[in-house]
């Protein structure tokens, strides 16, 4: 490799052979950018995808009810499921081992909130202090509900950073002021911020009790937030949510009367059942982008052979010449191999150069949804490289030992 | 300079054997200008390729500079013709990417010359065929009497035993062709060996001596007199 002799050698025969050189380096830098950026789009769509999932709490439980479908031990379908408050604590008491953070929410109706005398349009939802960690909220200011409020009754509320903004203008503290909801007046002790972003950062919450006991809830309950204890293994985590997700529908719908099988009256989402469903499409489609990435590569590979025959077959006169002159038999072969690995290494490292530096550039502004920031493991894409340069070398060195073992006067003879 | 006791050579022609070379004794003194004659097929390109170590043969002894050829392989082969041996090919065989100097270059290339040294010599060489302003040229620009000239020059500048031109004016017209046996003669003139293979008697009549081959065997090996080409040019 060291050989200048050599080098220079190589470097006449590919300055006086561009167009074949060219070929060559292209086919394989095509297949080497074709297949990082297959890799890049395949962890952009698994970023994407993670990133969709961060808004909420990752192993999180909702529930919420509709009307009966379905008879049930005498009870006429379309019957309106209500849960209540006993239903909340019941299921905290009989699930603690489980549960991390809940809260029950209930959402005011037509609520109509002012503040001085500008009205706004935000929904007001009664909410336990659980409920900052089932939604991945953050204190921005001041503090969230807790449990004093909650047993007080306390005329407080919440609001978001976005509120904030709108309402109180030129940068004025909302602590300690006063929202007026439904002619009721509320003071604000905090302002939180939603990992959702705005579409999740247009509610007031209030505690559960005072929007049950002032805007006349009784013990009425929308729905149920759940997070669950963390486990270690990912597949355990899925399967003991699930169950969790089980057991609390069928003590739902024992209490409320409701078929076992009735199948929207009690309805249960459990956002890591979706989140294994969407990594296992994710893992799916990465194996789809390696699955085409690596046929690219062999095409690229065989691409790279087929030029190495033809260039061999092409140049068995002159191999010939080489060999009537002198030339020892691996001489030829090494000249041959020398040059077609250093085309594909030229060749594939601008490949991987270009392909890598267009993911550097455009891939951070890549905004549609499920995809964010492609990207590629850059030992992943150099040893492709160094593959598709030893598959090269391979494919070229039958034929090429071949030519350099023909008869001089064969060769000779070649036109 | 070249020694041949008895040789045979065969080729397979399917299930039947063409013998071709069926006993040939044969020796070249240093400076000696052989021309072999013969009609195509009596054998006096196998001869050549045989001496020109591009081929074996079957049975016989061949020494060249008192050095026994036998058992060659690929590498060894490469080896003596590298050293020993120039080629002259009725077909030029010229790389057509390659410049005249560089063409000329090559045998020192193998020869493991340095490149500075290697255009020295080569240049050297250009000029004595008379092409120095042509080293810059592809053989495609060239005419068919120079790209011979370029081969010859080639064959020379290894600086070896013995030349051997295989029909080196069979694609040449009469004028060219004299011109490049003028050149020919010339460097025998300095006291190098060369066989020429030929079929064209006046070629052969300018050289020293002639064999005369038919059917494989040496029918008739006359030394003749000289005829200078400079006298046609």
């Amino acid at each position: 490799m060291l050989d200048i002799e050599r080098w220079q050698e190589i470097f006449d025969t590919i300055r006086k052979n561009k167009l074949r050189t060219f070929l060559t380096g292209l086919s394989v830098a095509s297949g080497i950018f074709i297949l990082v950026i297959l890799l890049g789009f395949g962890q952009g769509m698994q970023n994407g995808i993670a990133h969709e999932f961060e808004e909420d709490a990752s192993n999180r439980v909702v529930v919420w009810t509709q009307v009966t479908t379905k008879e049930h031990k005498g009870l006429n379908p379309g019957r309106p499921i209500q849960m209540r408050n006993e239903n909340f604590d019941y299921i905290e008491s009989r699930f603690s081992e489980e549960i991390k953070d809940k809260s029950a929410n209930y959402r005011i109706r037509n609520a109509l909130v002012n503040y001085k005398k500008e009205s706004v349009g935000y929904s007001v939802q009664g909410v336990n202090a659980g409920f900052q960690f089932v939604e991945n909220q953050y204190i921005s200011q001041g503090r969230y509900i807790n449990y004093e409020d909650y047993k007080n009754v306390s005329k407080v509320a919440i609001i978001s950073n976005t509120i904030k903004r709108e309402i109180f203008k030129n940068g004025q503290d909302p602590l300690g002021e006063y929202l007026d909801i439904s002619g009721i007046k509320f003071k604000v002790i905090g302002v939180y911020g939603d990992m959702g972003g705005e579409r999740e950062e247009e509610r007031i919450f209030i505690p559960l009790s005072t929007a049950q006991r002032v805007f006349n809830g009784s013990d009425r309950i929308n729905n149920l937030y759940y997070t669950l204890k963390p486990v270690e293994d990912f597949d355990q985590a899925v399967a003991e949510s699930v169950k969790f997700s089980n057991d609390m529908k069928r003590y739902l719908q024992d209490a409320h009367t409701v078929a076992p099988d009735d199948p929207s009256a009690v309805n249960v989402f459990n956002t890591l059942e979706e989140v294994k469903r969407f990594f296992t499409l994710t893992n799916g489609i990465k194996l789809f982008f390696w699955f085409v990435g690596i046929c690219t590569i062999i095409a690229g590979v065989v691409g790279v052979s087929n030029i190495m025959l033809i260039v061999v077959k092409e140049r068995t006169r002159e191999i010939g010449i080489r060999k009537a002159l002198g030339a020892k038999p691996w001489s030829i072969v090494g000249m041959i191999l020398h040059e077609s690995i250093f085309i594909t290494a030229i060749s594939g490292f601008a490949g991987l150069i270009f392909s890598m530096g267009l993911l550097e550039i455009f891939g951070p502004y890549i905004e549609v949804d499920y995809i964010l920031n492609p990207s590629v493991n850059f030992n992943v894409a150099i040893s492709t490289v160094f593959v598709l340069i030893f598959a090269g070398a391979v494919a070229g060195f039958f034929p090429a030992w071949r030519a350099a073992n023909i008869h001089v006067i064969d060769a000779l003879k070649d036109e | 300079m070249i020694e041949i006791k008895d040789l045979h050579k065969s080729y397979k022609m399917g299930s039947n054997s063409l013998h071709v070379l069926k006993g040939i004794n044969f020796s070249v003194k240093d400076g000696e200008l052989v021309a072999i004659m013969g009609s195509s097929g009596s054998g006096k390109s196998t001869l050549l390729n045989i001496l020109g170590m591009l081929d074996e043969a079957d049975s016989g002894e061949y020494t060249l500079d008192g050095v026994p050829i036998k058992n060659l392989n690929e590498t060894k082969a490469a080896n003596y013709r590298n050293k020993f041996l120039g080629f002259i090919f009725q077909s030029f065989n010229l790389i057509n990417y390659k410049t005249a100097l560089e063409n000329v270059a090559l045998p020192l290339y193998y020869q493991r010359m340095g490149r500075k040294q290697r255009q020295e010599k080569s240049l050297k060489y250009l000029e004595q065929v008379g092409l120095k302003e042509w080293s810059h040229h592809l053989p495609s620009e060239l005419s068919g009497g120079q790209k011979q000239r370029v081969a010859v020059a080639r064959a020379m500048v290894g600086e070896p035993k013995v030349l051997l031109a295989d029909e080196l004016t069979g694609a040449l017209d009469s004028t060219t062709s004299y011109e490049v046996m003028d050149l020919i003669q010339k460097i025998n003139d300095q006291g190098n060996t060369i066989l020429v293979v030929t079929h064209e008697d006046d070629i052969a009549h300018m050289c020293k001596r002639i064999v005369h081959l038919r059917d494989g065997v040496i029918v008739k090996d006359e030394k003749v007199k000289q005829v200078r080409a400079s006298a046609y040019v």
